[in-house]
């Protein structure tokens, strides 16, 4: 299919198809970075012997605090050694409250927006917008960013802003170009989207190509709405004809809202708190033969990308 | 590619007797999880143990080798095995899974470890998913339908029921036989079942059923690199008993047959969701 292959050519490519150019240039002795292997083309950057690293290569990654709980940086940093590699090969984390001390929302490649936003906060709808406008791509990161998630239920009237009620999703202010649902999103898919984002940006066409292909389905979620409920299991599989009950939907919820009776699921609804991941989670939601069937040559390759 | 990826098919069966007892066919499944368990392979298993209702599924964590044993022989009706996913890696505390399922719950599984939206820290704690060939499946009020109902057989005395040879098989703890044709099954078939383009489970790391070889014994097809390590060990440990593929009746092709059939019809299925059931407008299709 090629695509399994090209992520194999990113990864180990130089070893494998360029193994006597390493010689010549002592400065990239280290094959396995796929930044490596871009750079080739860039001959000035390699040479400029202060670069130990191919900085020049990263993609920019700036985290956006909207209404959020912080929970979904948290479990970014959860990717514990990973999140280092991350920063180390392939994202330079240009904005970021909690953890760095840039203070205005800078250009960036991803914007990894957390949080809804609170329409009755002019500041934060401003930042919102700022986001789209010095953003290329713009991803919600978690319940909250793509479909309200908890801040669903907020109807004002609490010290001391009684007045801020109004909570929306950011694809209701702006335009956004891939959902990652969850409450919290899982680091495995946070650090699965880094990837192939980074492929995205960076990589060649069949690179990606296969980043197309994995991250599509995020995307059409985030063409899809930005409304999500327990309901979704039923007016989107079940109702659909679509149910066979395999029990996902009942494991990802993250408060046990739906159990399986006679291998259907029921869905606590008062117990629902809306972040979507029951839906996301199903294998009949979406399903891409494509990318699935790969599971095990992308597994390893993202395992490998992660290596430090 | 109707049979998915594979590094080889073999017919085997389990060498042990008491596993063998009670097993829908070779034991393949059992005998695996068996094996690993005890060689520390996995620290346990998600199967469709007993219920308190007679042939109604019920996923369960199995850690040791006698819940395995109760969990032999085939329910036809839904397991939703997956829902125990993430619990397993919690309260279990497991970091080594075995999983066993239908080619759909394959298709979960996977879906689940490339994208886990609500299973952190699940998709590296899968050691060992077995596939089951399914056609399809029944809610469990279909099997009572079709037990009770058309086979005027009570569910409690059923000791074995078994899908075969063109025919719905009902066997009962007394040695009575009774047996259905397969269209009157139809109907009672879980309509998510027609969506479904797997039937010798794709995506498992080791897939099995009863197609292809003689009664007793068990087509098994080695998929990934997971599943021919620990299959190879299980060989050298004389864990099963195994003939070439091309040495029994009725062999490949009947399973290359039927899930030409299977996918064949289901694709149509899924075409004529597009264009007509309705007008203008289409039932959706998840497929991507
Ligand atoms: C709904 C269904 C349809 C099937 N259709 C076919 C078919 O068309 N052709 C074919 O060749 N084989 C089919 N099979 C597989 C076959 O019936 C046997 O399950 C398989 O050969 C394994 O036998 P064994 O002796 O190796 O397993 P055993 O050692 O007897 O163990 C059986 C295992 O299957 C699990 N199991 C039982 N019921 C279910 C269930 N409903 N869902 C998930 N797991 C379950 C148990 O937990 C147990 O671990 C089907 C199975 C099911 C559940
Ligand atoms: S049912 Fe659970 S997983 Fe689904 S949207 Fe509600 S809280 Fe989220
Ligand atoms: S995850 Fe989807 S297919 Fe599986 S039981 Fe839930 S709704 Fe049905
Ligand atoms: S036919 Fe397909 S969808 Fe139905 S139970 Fe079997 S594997 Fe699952």
């Amino acid at each position: 299919m090629g695509i399994l292959e090209s992520l194999k050519t990113l990864l180990f490519g130089k070893r494998d198809v360029s193994g006597e150019k390493q010689d010549e240039k002592p400065g990239s002795a280290k094959a396995e970075k796929p930044a490596d292997v871009i750079i080739e083309e860039k001959a000035s950057i390699i040479k400029e012997p202060k670069e130990e690293k191919p900085v020049a290569d990263k993609i920019t990654v700036g985290h956006v605090h909207m209404s959020g709980c912080t929970g979904c940086l948290v479990s970014f940093a959860d990717t514990y050694e990973g999140l280092l590699t991350i920063l180390d090969k392939y994202a330079d984390l240009v904005y970021c409250l909690t953890l760095a001390d840039v203070r205005h929302i800078p250009e960036m490649d991803v914007a990894l927006v957390e949080g809804s936003v609170c329409i009755n906060d002019h500041l934060s709808v401003e930042e919102i917008i700022e986001t789209r406008k010095n953003a290329k791509i713009v991803v919600a990161l978690g319940g909250c960013a793509c479909y309200g998630n908890i801040t669903r239920f907020c109807r004002g009237g609490q010290m001391n802003q009684p007045q801020h009620e109004g909570f929306l999703p950011i694809g209701d202010l702006i335009d956004v170009d891939v959902y990652i649902p969850g409450c919290a999103p899982t680091p495995q898919q946070i650090r699965n989207v880094c990837v192939m984002a980074y492929l995205l940006l960076k990589g060649n066409d069949e690179q990606k190509a296969l980043a197309g292909a994995y991250l599509t389905p995020f995307m059409n979620l985030a063409k899809a709405g930005t409304e999500a409920c327990g309901c979704d299991i039923m007016t989107q599989v079940i109702n659909q004809g679509l149910c066979m009950g395999c029990g996902s939907c009942a494991a990802a919820c993250p408060v046990r809202a739906i159990s399986m009776e006679y291998g259907k699921p029921q869905i606590e609804r008062d117990l629902c708190i809306k972040c979507g991941a029951c839906y996301a989670q199903c294998p009949r939601s979406f399903f891409s033969f494509d990318v699935v069937n790969q599971y095990e040559g992308i597994m390893d390759a993202i395992d490998a990308a992660m290596q430090p | 590619m109707v049979l998915g990826n594979y590094k080889q098919v073999i017919a085997a069966r389990s060498t042990d007797p008491e596993i063998l007892r009670k097993a829908q066919d070779g034991g393949i499944v059992t005998q695996l999880f068996a094996y690993a368990l005890d060689e520390g392979i996995i620290d346990g298993a998600i199967v469709a143990g007993p219920s308190d209702e007679p042939f109604k599924p019920e996923p369960m964590v199995a850690t040791t080798r006698e819940e395995l044993l109760a969990s032999r022989g085939t329910r036809y009706s839904i397991s939703p095995n997956m829902a125990l996913i993430k619990e397993v890696t919690r309260s279990y505390g497991l970091d080594k899974v075995g999983l066993v399922g239908t080619p759909c719950q394959m298709q979960a599984l996977r879906k689940g470890q490339l994208y886990p939206v609500g299973l952190r820290d699940v998709a590296d704690k899968i050691a060992l998913a077995v596939g089951i060939f399914c056609m399809e499946n029944f809610p469990y009020q279909g099997i009572i339908q079709l037990v009770e109902d058309h086979g005027a057989t009570k569910l409690d005395n059923v000791s074995k029921l078994d899908i075969g040879k063109g025919k719905f098989w009902i066997y009962t703890e007394r040695g009575a036989t009774v047996d259905l044709p397969l269209k009157v099954t139809h109907k009672y078939e879980q309509p998510g079942c027609h969506v479904c383009l797997d039937y010798v489970a794709n995506l498992a790391d080791i897939s099995t059923g009863s197609v292809g070889t003689p009664d007793g014994w068990s087509s098994v097809f080695v998929r990934s690199a997971k599943g021919d390590d620990i299959w190879a060990k299980a060989i050298a440990a004389g864990a099963f008993e195994t003939k070439p593929m091309d040495s029994v009746k009725p062999g490949i092709d009947l399973v290359t047959k039927l899930a030409t059939d299977k996918i064949t019809k289901n694709q149509k299925y899924l075409e004529s969701r597009a264009t007509e059931y309705g007008v203008g407008k289409a039932l959706r299709n998840p497929y991507i």
